[in-house]
């Protein structure tokens, strides 16, 4: 088997590292969703603001 | 060179643009080993069974939750002081790193805490004062929200940040305080009985150090996004003036 034997506790033991990493994961997608955004944004703003200018 | 200087939206991003890829690097490098080490190749405790190998997680989480609150009052505090919008975007972009640090603390003690007190839940002094920590977060994270001016907003979440820093003081310290409640005192400790050992220290260690970099790393990515946005409300607000 892949997995460790972790006895009668596999239930507890998979389900706190599955809740940590779906946060952590959740957390750095988000965090580089909206950078990409934020940064898209700002270049199109700063490019009308010198066809502006 | 000073350390104010980095104060400077333009120099931070300079140098984040070099820090930021290592850091994540070595966060997601250290994180793997630790974390595999941990789970795949340390025994069982003879206590605790196979529930030994949430530690991996739960240490690092807590450790951050806390000492993320700490920095953010570090960085409140040079806004008060020294007004420098970088410290305070680098508190806002702390928040949801901490917040999300301390639902992991919450979640694995609660699911270590079952099969081990035979309660996910206590009112013990530390997982109550973690409890209103996590509020705190939330509470901070709505207030930067719900105010439009970015520098009233920097001012009062600063004072929310100043007091909320008597619940992480206490997330770390209740154990000390009060000789009561489920929770056990500190795993890595210099005092050799409460020390865990050596076979679970090591990839302990290793985790941590993982997790460091990855809260370092978020928080560079967060700021650099605060700064950016920041830069185009500006742009925005000086377009719509132009054209009243």
């Amino acid at each position: 088997m892949f997995l460790p034997d972790l006895g009668k506790y596999t239930v507890p033991v998979l389900g706190a590292y599955a809740v940590a990493l779906l946060l952590i994961l959740i957390l750095t997608v988000q965090s580089l969703i909206r950078a990409a955004r934020i940064k898209r944004d700002l270049a199109e703003t700063e490019e009308r603001r010198k066809h502006h200018d | 060179m000073s350390l104010w200087e980095y104060a400077n939206p333009r120099r931070f991003m300079r140098l984040t643009d070099i820090v930021l890829p290592w850091s994540a690097g070595g966060a997601a490098l250290l994180m793997t080993v630790g974390l595999i080490w941990g789970f795949f190749f340390t025994p069982d405790d003879y206590e605790q069974g196979s529930t030994v190998k949430i530690i991996f997680i739960h240490v690092p989480a807590a450790m951050l939750a806390i000492n993320t609150w700490f920095m953010m009052l570090v960085t409140s505090l040079v806004w008060l002081i020294r007004r420098h919008h970088v410290s305070a975007l680098a508190a806002k972009a702390a928040a949801p790193v901490g917040v999300t640090m301390t639902l992991i603390a919450l979640f694995t003690g609660a699911i270590w805490g079952e099969p081990m007190w035979g309660t996910y839940w206590a009112w013990d002094p530390r997982l109550t004062s973690f409890m209103i920590l996590f509020v705190f977060y939330l509470g901070y994270i709505a207030l930067w929200a719900a105010i439009e001016d970015p520098d009233t907003a920097a001012d009062l979440t600063s004072i929310l940040c100043i007091v909320g820093s008597v619940f992480a003081f206490l997330s770390r310290y209740a154990v000390m305080f009060w000789n009561q409640g489920l929770h056990q005192g500190a795993s890595l400790s210099l005092d050799k009985a409460q020390h865990v050992a050596d076979v679970f220290s090591n990839p302990l260690y290793v985790s941590i150090a993982g997790f460091i970099l990855f809260f370092i790393a978020m928080v560079l990515l967060r700021t650099r996004t605060e700064i950016r946005a920041r830069r185009m409300s500006a742009l925005i607000a000086r377009e719509r003036q132009e054209a009243a």
